[in-house]
């Protein structure tokens, strides 16, 4: 009998080995597929026998002529700026939006509370792009396309950001209500329950929030190809870069865009594997830790 | 239909009970449009009677006023100045004298009203054609400009938006008037204006915190879609840009435009593209969340190593930018690209379609959008394999243990454990995601700009040649900024379409899905 459950406890050890060797073999394939683009793209950054797609990975001659090409003959400094002064406002503009936004409907209890959440469920179904319908033919009298879209396109990002108030909101509804409670009933008001009792410990969405904004102008091609759509001082990253893979452009172009593409992804990258920890906190309304 | 009770119920064999829900369900159907349209009748029922209970009190506050209520009809801010709320009163008297000044203004907001002609079909927007006229001093003929039909409309549209705002203005002031005079009747003394500040950051603190959000929402939302809806019922495009050419109010044409059905009309396109669209966002949602719900299973399995780098790894094509790793993915398929010369050096590519000279995935319809979704589960599984992980970690241990005594094997535990708690407390995500792939814009777009695939058989819809694998969004995007023929007005009537498509799923979705109810319930 003892015997018997030794060797089915055996069998079950063995068949974990088993489904766990399986698994470390599916993972490390999977880590492979999803790391092959960025290394690839990598490796292209530093070729330098043809700036033309080729259909081998490892280059030939190694050099680092692509990058010298972005600095010195194209803009490309200049739209990195651009996208690099755009992230950096929007992160501080939209985490003020969106914190408002989502503090007031998680916190307060007031009327129209419900309207206004409906409402902008509402509007949320519309396809958002078709906004710039409107937006675009004003900005062009202010003068905030082209050369100053990015003060146009850091407006655009910002203004209705208060819609995405839905994560943000998931972590205030976390925060215990008697911390206000107590708070209220020591006399608090209700600006010094928001800036001393829940402001600290909204560290994670806080930062999670300035992420989210920072890395938006990074990947937005839409918005900004609709605000500047002619050759101009005032392109992001995306629009730039874009034309240079178009088929008149990508024979002389490829390898460049792919430096392109490095240098932007490598700061973005950076910033976000190190506050990681929030964005997956963020993501999941902080259940996974570690 | 009868309702069997418990006993009944558990007397049934599994056929029966999928039979016996499968009949609940459809007896439920019309049960839920009744729920719905009492819902909308009730909903208007509630305005109206709102509307009435607010003329009933305009009513009483009239007759029961006294003459600083009354004077107050007419003068904004005067009860609050009568009774010492001085600054208030001056407030909303300067916002009275900026009324009347704008509405009565040369260019102000009666001649922007009267030159938009709202919505009086067959009428131009604005009434002064632009046009060449021979100038003497340079001997030719120069273009003297007229109304910009685009500026009309939008100025229309901001008067009417004041117009609104100051009806509502006038009855908040004869609201706090009464209230005034009630409070004085009793003998206590109104609010100080430093009073008013100080509850700004108290009692009224949601103002203060949104007053910054919301504007933003009004004016760059709202106003433009309502804008967007106006254009609808216009002849808004390139010919009729309302600069060079007046456009025209034309009724319901541009949603009749839906109706074509022949080749180069835009109901054939929208049929075509819209089918699509939801055909996309079906596999697209559904293939990344069963994958990606898998690959977080495997991660967080008892036993293996390293969760944290697995997890860095599939991060990492969150942080990169879509538009750098969308670009290289695309052009790697190609047929010069690594992967796209390998599938056809190992004969990988269908021999149907070398005949058809189709040397890359791309170069084929069915291929291109297959491979599109198998790209797109690259991009999304990172995003599930996160949410996943979340709620795998939330799953009561217990659950497990108790069903592995009971002899239930792991498979069972993942089908009758992990799947429905997972499906309950991820169906609002999995509808979020569904909409947003609705709209996936990048993927679509950024895949396929190099390699477009014109379908031939809808022809030049919305003025622009569509593509395979276009969506909506991406049709929308190239009708309204890609081509010398845009068509703004078309776009809108798709826009609105769009917009009733993603109403009409969610509105099915929330009343179907238990988890989206009550938000109170978590706390």
């Amino acid at each position: 009998m003892s015997k018997n459950l030794h060797k089915k406890h055996l069998s079950a050890k063995a068949s974990s080995r088993i489904s766990n060797t399986v698994i470390y073999v599916i993972l490390i394939a999977i880590s492979l597929i999803w790391l092959f683009p960025l290394f690839g793209l990598i490796l292209e950054s530093f070729r330098v026998e043809t700036t033309q797609q080729v259909s081998y990975l490892w280059p030939k001659k190694l050099g680092l002529d692509n990058y010298k090409y972005l600095f010195t003959k194209t803009d490309f400094l200049k739209w990195f700026g651009n996208t690099g002064f755009m992230g950096v406002a929007t992160a501080v503009l939209q985490t003020i939006f969106v914190l408002t936004m989502s503090y007031v409907l998680s916190r307060l209890r007031f009327k129209g509370r419900k309207l206004l959440m409906n409402v902008m469920l509402v509007l949320g179904m519309f396809p958002g792009f078709l906004t710039l319908l409107l937006i675009y033919k004003v900005f062009v009298d202010f003068g905030l396309t082209m050369n100053r879209a990015p003060v146009g396109l850091i407006i655009v990002y910002c203004a209705s950001s208060g819609m995405g108030y839905y994560i943000s909101k998931g972590f205030f509804d976390t925060i215990p209500k008697s911390l206000d409670e107590a708070a209220r009933v020591d006399g608090a008001t209700r600006w010094q329950v928001f800036y001393k009792v829940i402001m600290p410990l909204s560290k994670p969405i806080v930062i999670y929030t300035v992420l989210m904004g920072f890395m938006a102008p990074w990947g937005d091609f839409m918005t900004a190809s609709y605000l500047i759509h002619e050759n101009s001082q005032g392109m992001n990253v995306a629009v730039g870069t874009f034309e240079w893979l178009s088929k008149t452009m990508v024979n002389s172009h490829y390898t460049m865009f792919c430096a392109a593409g490095v240098i932007v992804a490598v700061p973005v990258t950076a910033v976000f594997l190190m506050l990681q920890k929030y964005y997956v906190e963020g993501v999941t309304g902080g259940a996974v830790k570690g | 239909m009868k309702k069997l009770n418990d006993l009944e119920y558990l007397k049934l064999n599994k056929l029966q009970i999928l039979w016996y829900k499968l009949q609940l369900f459809i007896c439920a159907i019309p049960q839920w449009f009744l729920g719905l349209g009492k819902k909308i009748v009730n909903f208007f029922k509630s305005i109206g009677l709102g509307v009435k209970d607010e003329v009933v009190d305009i009513g009483t506050t009239f007759t029961k006023g006294n003459w600083a209520v009354k004077l107050s009809f007419l003068i904004f801010g005067f009860g609050n100045i009568f009774y010492g709320q001085i600054a208030r009163g001056i407030l909303f008297l300067l916002f009275e004298a900026v009324f009347i000044y704008y509405m009565a203004a040369p260019t102000g907001g009666l001649h922007w009203l009267g030159k938009a002609n709202l919505l009086q079909t067959g009428k131009t927007v604005g009434d002064i054609q632009g046009e060449m006229v021979y100038n003497e001093i340079y001997d030719v003929d120069v273009w003297t400009p007229g109304d910009d039909s685009v500026k009309v409309l939008f100025y229309a549209l901001l008067t009417i938006l004041f117009i609104v705002a100051f009806v509502v203005t006038w009855r908040i002031q004869l609201k706090q008037c009464r209230i005034n005079m009630n409070i004085t009747a009793q003998g206590k003394k109104v609010k100080s204006g430093k009073q008013d500040l100080r509850s700004l950051l108290d009692d009224q603190f949601h103002k203060t915190l949104l007053a910054l959000p919301v504007a933003g929402i009004m004016f760059f939302t709202v106003l433009p879609i309502i804008f967007m809806i106006l254009i609808a019922f216009t002849s808004y495009d390139a010919a009729h840009d309302g600069y060079s050419n007046l456009f025209t109010w034309v009724g319901l044409d541009n949603f009749n435009a839906l109706l074509n059905f022949k080749k180069g009309g835009l109901g054939l396109a929208f049929g075509e593209i819209l089918s699509w669209t939801l055909m996309w966002a079906f596999f697209a949602t559904f293939t990344n969340y069963f994958l990606g719900m898998f690959v977080a299973i495997m991660i967080n399995k008892k036993g293996i190593r390293v969760k944290k780098l697995w997890r860095t790894i599939l991060v990492m094509t969150i942080a990169v930018p879509q538009f750098v790793s969308l670009l290289y993915v695309a052009k790697l398929f190609d047929s010069t690209g690594i992967i796209g010369k390998l599938l056809l050096e190992w004969n990988l590519i269908p021999k149907s379609m070398l005949d058809a000279h189709q040397y890359s995935l791309w170069a084929n319809p069915t291929s291109s959008k297959i491979l599109l979704i198998v790209i797109n589960i690259w991009v999304g599984i990172p995003y599930v394999m996160l949410q996943a992980t979340g709620i795998l970690m939330n799953i009561p241990q217990d659950l497990y243990e108790s069903s592995r005594i009971d002899g239930a094997n792991t498979f069972q535990q993942y089908t009758k454990i992990t799947l429905p708690y997972m499906m309950f407390v991820m169906g609002p995500y999995l509808l979020t995601s569904f909409v947003n792939n609705l709209n996936n814009f990048n993927v679509i777009y950024l895949l396929t700009q190099n390699n477009q695939l014109l379908n031939l058989d809808i022809g030049m819809a919305g003025g622009v040649s569509v593509c395979e694998t276009d969506l909506l969004i991406t049709w929308l995007y190239k009708m309204t900024l890609n081509s010398a023929e845009t068509k703004y007005n078309l776009a809108s009537v798709v826009g609105i379409v769009v917009f009733l498509v993603v109403a009409i799923l969610s509105l099915i979705v929330y009343n179907v899905m238990p988890s989206t109810r009550n938000e109170e319930d978590y706390r």
